[in-house]
């Protein structure tokens, strides 16, 4: 094709998304637009699968029945929206494998806030409340983006994410009520949680190099500094019902702007993590790389007894 | 590892009366464990009553380049709807 083909393509291509066609997995689409999607998505399944991690850690030491079933549940949920995640991608001409690998290189990332440790049981309820409030502001959006496979991916996960939210914020809300021990431990979490959930919300406006184009495509409808905004907002009334108090002395309740002001974020703290050294980068890596090497004597025996029995019913047949 | 395990579409009906539609896709050894794996990823809610999956391969697909002579070619056939046809006012239950 000619470079001015190419260039009308591209601009019957933009007026599609302009209309809010949907752009579906044979569709013409520019390459930029195929890369980035693969990087966004893929990135977004990394991250539902390192997010087990934090939480598994707690499933088996969690306080009742009632909190283990529905921990269980969030993180099979999880798995769920990464399986979800990385086969809308693979839709774009990616392998599952090359997937895996970039992810076990390091080569591709993952949402910096699970390489936080979950230190105490309220730490679930922290993550479940910020972490994945966070993460529904990020994604109700995606679920109207011009991708076709992702969009509708983003519909499902979306649906099973509110529960996700209220079962954290019910864990948080009974130890906020409970002994004054068990108060310190829901106010220690969220002292450790706020800040990062807030760096969840990606970098600030004018350091995030992918905004312009990524509105263009419907790949993001509002900026990283609105999202935060829109999530302390909401937050802080939680806080204030279940009587914890957000770690940060200068939040303040703007009459003219209708928002809180809050203060400033720590962004070296997020490059660091980002770049790897944040507290259990290492630590999420090596399970996970792990469980992918001593997993494959089992993915091996499936697919040998799955050739093993077609060619069974083969010499049947004959 | 010396062979992937093989790409399914997965269809569910989510309840008698209805077709079955496209949920998504994942990878397993056979069609056994694809349904297994089908029944959990995108059933975890009760969204269906019976799944179908099949290796994606066996799709063949329309390519989006040849949609004109596709599709459009029923554009301009207007006399395929009744709105076509030309009835008198007072004729009933047409």
């Amino acid at each position: 094709m000619s470079e001015e083909q190419i260039k009308n393509l591209e601009v019957q291509f933009n007026a599609r998304i302009e209309r809010d066609e949907k752009i579906e997995p044979k569709d013409w689409m520019p390459e930029k637009y195929r890369k980035t999607h693969i990087r966004q998505m893929s990135q977004h399944a990394h991250s539902e699968i390192v997010g087990m991690l934090p939480e598994g850690n707690w499933i088996s030491r969690a306080p009742s029945l009632r909190r283990k079933v529905a921990l269980l549940a969030k993180v099979q949920d999880e798995a769920g929206h990464g399986l979800y995640l990385y086969s809308a991608t693979e839709t774009l001409g990616i392998s599952r494998e090359e997937m895996y690998e970039q992810l076990h290189t390091g080569k591709a990332k993952y949402s910096s806030i699970f390489n936080y440790p979950t230190l105490t049981w309220a730490d679930m309820g922290a993550i479940g409340w910020l972490v994945d409030g966070a993460a529904i502001i990020n994604q109700v959006p995606l679920c109207n983006t011009s991708y076709g496979p992702y969009a509708r991916a983003m519909i499902r996960v979306c649906k099973e994410e509110s529960f996700h939210q209220r079962q954290g914020f019910e864990i948080m809300m009974k130890l906020a009520k409970g002994t004054s021990e068990q108060k310190d431990l829901a106010q220690d979490a969220l002292n450790r949680w706020w800040w990062p959930s807030l760096m969840m919300l990606g970098p600030k406006d004018e350091e995030s190099v992918h905004t312009e184009q990524s509105m263009k495509w419907k790949l993001k409808r509002k900026s990283n500094d609105d999202l935060r905004q829109q999530f302390i907002d909401q937050t802080v009334p939680q806080a204030d019902l279940i009587g914890l108090t957000i770690p940060d002395p200068e939040l303040k309740w703007n009459k003219e702007r209708g928002s809180y002001d809050f203060g400033p974020i720590n962004w070296d703290e997020f490059w660091q993590v980002v770049k790897g050294h944040g507290p259990c980068n290492k630590e999420r890596m090596k399970a996970r790389v792990g469980a992918w090497k001593e997993g494959e004597w089992v993915r091996d025996a499936a697919m040998a007894y799955a050739e093993k029995q077609a060619t069974k019913n083969l010499n049947k047949a004959v | 590892m010396k062979k992937n395990w093989p790409l399914w579409e997965v269809f569910v009906r989510s309840k008698n009366g209805l077709e079955h539609r496209h949920f998504g896709s994942l990878h397993a050894a056979d069609a056994e464990m694809a349904l297994e794996n089908a029944r959990d990823v995108y059933t975890r809610r009760n969204e269906g009553v019976s799944i179908w999956v099949v290796e994606s391969k066996n799709i063949a697909a329309s390519n989006p380049l040849n949609n004109g002579e596709l599709f459009e070619p029923a554009q301009d056939k207007v006399y395929r709807h009744p709105t076509f046809y030309d009835l008198p006012d007072d004729i009933k239950h047409m």
